[in-house]
């Protein structure tokens, strides 16, 4: 028992090893190509000016952009890909949904604050929620508390599609793999 | 060459369209949580309309024989298009935290306007 506790503890350690390489390389990657870009010079001297600051960059805060190991990562990274997509068609969804309510004669607003819960815990799936429910139809996120939200609605409707059919909690929540 | 300019106006009275609502909703909502909403929502796709507008003419009128450096113009319209999807919603939320924090409170159907 103590053995196998034992290893399990080393191969951990290793993870951690090769997922903190990997963290280098990826921040490393994404920081020069981003110097690249805004740069637009590609003589020596910028370039090389570009790799020093990206290392330095890369080894001081490479846990700051990727935590886990690199395969639940990428896969993580497509589905959100996907969900981007979703969330677009959803966004102008919502600003027709405003420009309705805000041209009609009579203003057909009727705001309520609602309160649910989710299954969501890491800080970077609680900010794509967040966020998402501010850009979609008639919804601003007010506050989050251990992944309970409170909602200011603008109307009943799009209250009842967080609250009864909870569509976006589980795309969200498949994305993250936190169900 | 005609095609590009009717598809880039058309974004661009698009965006104007969606920040004219946004200021509209901004005069005639009630209080200051569904004026958020007129602002928060019409803003973003707002303004990301006019940045592809930009970009799309940038990309086929511009870019054509210039430098590099000018044809990396539309890299940094697409790092603005993204910084506004993270930072508006940020930022609206923000505001209405801040407002819900200090106790304002929110208009039900039939109350005067604030």
């Amino acid at each position: 028992m103590r053995g196998c506790e034992e290893v399990k503890g080393k191969e951990e350690k290793m993870n951690a090893k090769s997922g903190k390489g990997f963290g280098i390389l990826v921040t490393f990657c994404a920081m020069f190509l981003f110097w690249l870009l805004l740069s637009g010079i590609f003589d020596a001297l910028h370039v090389g000016a570009g790799i020093i600051c990206s290392a330095i960059v890369a080894l001081i805060s490479h846990d700051l952009l990727v935590k886990e190991k690199g395969e639940k990562m990428l896969s993580k990274s497509f589905g959100f890909f996907i969900y981007l997509g979703w969330e677009l068609w959803q966004i102008v969804l919502a600003n027709f949904d405003v420009a309705y309510r805000v041209l009609h004669p009579k203003m057909p607003i009727d705001p309520l604050i609602i309160e649910f819960d989710t299954s969501l815990r890491s800080d970077f799936a609680l900010v794509t929620l967040a966020n998402s429910i501010t850009l979609t139809p008639g919804t601003i996120t007010i506050d989050i508390k251990d992944g309970k939200f409170w909602v200011h609605a603008i109307a009943k409707k799009p209250a009842d599609a967080l609250l009864v059919d909870k569509t976006m909690q589980k795309k969200v929540a498949d994305v993250f793999m936190e169900w | 060459m005609v095609i590009i300019d009717v598809i880039v106006i058309l974004l661009l009275a698009a965006g104007i369209f969606f920040m004219f609502t946004g200021v509209i909703g901004l005069l005639r909502l009630p209080d200051f949580y569904t004026r958020l909403h007129a602002t928060g929502k019409c803003d973003t796709l707002g303004e990301v309309l006019i940045i592809a507008g930009l970009l799309l003419y940038h990309l086929f009128v511009y870019s054509p024989g210039a430098e590099l450096s000018v044809k990396l113009v539309p890299v940094k319209l697409i790092f603005l298009i993204i910084f506004i999807f993270l930072a508006n919603p940020t930022a609206t939320h923000a505001i209405m935290k801040a407002a819900y924090k200090t106790g304002l409170k929110p208009w039900k159907k039939g109350d005067a306007r604030m």
